[in-house]
């Protein structure tokens, strides 16, 4: 299935802003991150977005998702 | 005396007197400093009916007793009259060096009353305090001025001033400190300026004395570690600042488009966000008094609006950006660097120019008075000029969107609460941040109770920001910690890393006063409460605690929370109850007694 993949703030660097990816159906968004190299201890405090909905490691993706990744940040 | 310095000043304009008075230690007890003791003071000195403009009302400066001190992040003072946007309870809060230089020369506060006959500045000197002629600084930008006085008096000294927004009553002027840090809402800046008082000048030598020594140095110690090993504290608004809000909320798909007239999502967000200013424009963090954090930027700007300032934060980014639709960083921080050097509300101004935007491309406001249209960066930085001046169709401008929104019929353009204007947060996707809005003390803010906090980025749990259920609860909590914060004197951005039991432990080892956590939160309450006193009675109402009508009935128009209004009229209830408030907002007799209010 195809999952357009957005990265955020120093998760950009050495790897991309966005980009089209192709996974196996049933892949979660730990999986993705693994896949990424992103590692999961750093993103337990990050923020994940489906489609603008706020989702867990456990999350699974569906054909066509956009799935945002931003480590932890904040601002006001 | 410990944490505070036991002693304010009140400067009294119309006759130029100044006084010296003992800090009223059980008022500080009981309302800790800066927002607290400064509304406490207020309320009791001054008539809520007062006009804000008028020499009747009074404007006070104070500190909180961890100002100064090596508290987290304690360099936070708060100024607080009746604002002038809007006639709330104003307590504006910015941070900078200005609020410890104040305790470093030996005050907790200045009262300011009267009207000067002609322009003055105050010179504070350690216990040397004199009012001194302004004149010649009339006029002049906050930069201009804060170079001149620094050249009257000495390098070192830290000064608050009015740009010539607060000269000229713009409702939305605020008032600068150390040339870029803002006490920035409710037009506290026009107050000064009706007072003729152009400027507060401090140099301070002294110390701050703190109860416990070793306790005090074990509770700093606790709580930078752990704002320093948090991922958001140690390392994340250091690099990108506040601005990284642009590509979350964008995602989200709460970034306010077009006056809030769109949905939520600015397809020219990357080019605004924290990201592009880091890559671009960013020459390097900055941080307040006492602040391990450093979120704030200097910005360079190359092309054509070239020019090295600070800032700008998301707030102004998204407004001067997706709320006018402007899509150049450099013009948004060239609008942000004007706003600085006038001395007027960012958010505030680029929001009623939206406003008028959104109204003159209906045709309600003619092309013969307005030159605005979406996305026009030019003309809007040209009217940010001429608001602070009053000039043409900037002299509209200046009386904030409410008033201009009224003048030509139609309120319900402006996006406002209180006849504040609202924050870069639309809440048909954040439930719990409409809440805030509507229920804030001084009318739009999200500094207030910043529910963004858990319904966006998960801190300290992780809330669905579509959900009403437990909101008002956790809003009281927001609202009731952020007023505890506010009043020792810290920076709000410290609860991203520590919680209430650092915060207290921080307290009592710097006073000596002997409270617990939850008395301590409980103290949030009563200024809260005190707050809400004040508003009651210059007038306001439950039909105050309100929203914009399109928030509540025109649905989200597209992205994540398409078809969601704020379901205000099912939480509104809730939150009073929970507050111990009647079913008009009007706090029991019975929590008056548990808050030992007595007025």
């Amino acid at each position: 299935m195809k999952i357009t993949v957005k990265l955020f703030a120093y998760l950009r660097q050495g790897r991309f802003k966005s980009m089209d990816m192709e996974f196996a159906d049933g892949t979660s968004i730990g999986q993705v991150l693994d896949n990424l190299s992103i590692p999961r201890q750093e993103m337990q405090l990050g923020i994940l977005f489906i489609n603008g909905k706020h989702a867990k490691f456990d999350s699974v993706l569906q054909d066509g998702d956009t799935l945002a990744i931003f480590p932890p940040v904040a601002g006001g | 005396m410990y944490g505070w310095t036991g002693k304010i000043l009140r400067v009294n304009l119309t006759d130029g007197t100044i006084s010296k008075e003992p800090l009223p230690i059980n008022d500080a007890q009981d309302f800790i400093g800066a927002r607290g003791l400064g509304t406490k003071i207020f309320f009791d000195e001054v008539d809520a009916a007062v006009d804000p403009l008028s020499e009747e009302n009074k404007i006070i400066f104070m500190t909180g007793p961890l100002t100064g001190t090596l508290a987290t992040s304690g360099g936070r003072y708060n100024v607080v009259t009746k604002g002038v946007l809007n006639g709330t309870i104003a307590a504006s809060n910015s941070g900078g060096m200005f609020g410890p230089e104040l305790k470093f020369a030996g005050w907790d506060g200045i009262i300011f009353e009267g009207k000067a006959p002609q322009p003055v500045y105050l010179w504070i000197h350690n216990d040397e305090v004199e009012l001194r002629p302004a004149q010649e600084l009339w006029g002049k930008t906050v930069f201009e001025t804060t170079d001149m006085l620094k050249a009257a008096t000495d390098e070192e000294s830290k000064i608050a001033c009015i740009g010539p927004a607060g000269e000229n009553l713009v409702k939305f002027a605020n008032i600068m400190n150390e040339y870029n840090r803002a006490a920035g809402r409710s037009g506290v800046g026009a107050v000064m300026g009706s007072k003729n008082l152009k400027a507060v000048v401090v140099r301070g030598t002294k110390g701050i004395k703190v109860a416990d020594p070793q306790g005090f140095w074990n509770a700093i110690t606790k709580a930078r570690t752990m704002l320093k090993e948090h991922p958001v504290t140690g390392a994340g608004l250091a690099a990108y600042g506040t601005n990284i809000l642009v590509n979350i909320l964008n995602v989200h798909g709460g970034l306010p488009v077009k006056n809030f007239s769109e949905a939520a999502i600015f397809p020219h967000a990357e080019s605004i966000s924290g990201e592009h200013q880091a890559e671009h424009n960013l020459v390097r963090n900055k941080g307040c008094f006492g602040c391990l954090i450093g979120c704030g930027r200097v910005s360079n700007n190359k092309g054509k609006y070239k020019g090295i300032g600070e800032g700008p934060e998301y707030e102004a980014t998204w407004a001067f950006g997706a709320d006018c639709y402007v899509d150049d960083f450099e013009a948004i921080s060239k609008a942000n660097f004007l706003c600085n050097e006038l001395g007027q509300d960012s958010i505030s101004m680029a929001t009623t120019l939206a406003c008028a935007i959104e109204m003159t491309e209906k045709g309600i406001i003619p092309r013969s008075k307005s030159p605005l249209s979406w996305g026009d960066a030019d003309t809007i930085i040209e009217m940010v000029q001429k608001t602070a001046y009053r000039e043409g169709f900037g002299d509209e401008l200046a009386e904030g969107s409410y008033r201009l929104a009224e003048k030509y019929g139609h309120p319900e353009y402006s996006m406002s609460s209180k006849k504040q204007e609202l924050p870069a947060y639309d809440p048909r996707g954040q439930q719990g941040i409409g809440l805030n809005y509507a229920t804030s003390n001084r009318g739009g803010c999200h500094v207030r109770g910043y529910m963004t906090s858990p319904e966006i980025l998960g801190i300290p749990v992780q809330l669905d920001p579509d959900a009403t259920e437990g909101k008002p609860e956790m809003l009281k909590i927001f609202q009731d910690l952020t007023a505890l914060v506010d009043s020792c004197g810290l920076c709000l951005f410290t609860t991203f890393g520590i919680g209430l039991p650092e915060i207290a432990e921080q307290y009592r080892t710097a006073t000596g006063v002997q409270i617990t956590d939850e008395d301590l939160l409980k103290a949030g309450e009563r200024i809260w409460n005190i707050e809400r006193l004040f508003n009651l009675r210059a007038g306001f109402t439950k039909a105050d605690d309100t929203l914009p009508e399109r928030l509540l009935k025109e649905p989200m128009k597209d992205g994540p929370h398409k078809g969601r209004v704020v379901e205000l009229d099912t939480m509104l209830p809730i939150y009073y109850q929970i507050r111990g408030w009647d079913e008009n907002g009007v706090p029991t007799a019975e929590k008056m007694h548990d808050l030992n209010l007595v007025v």
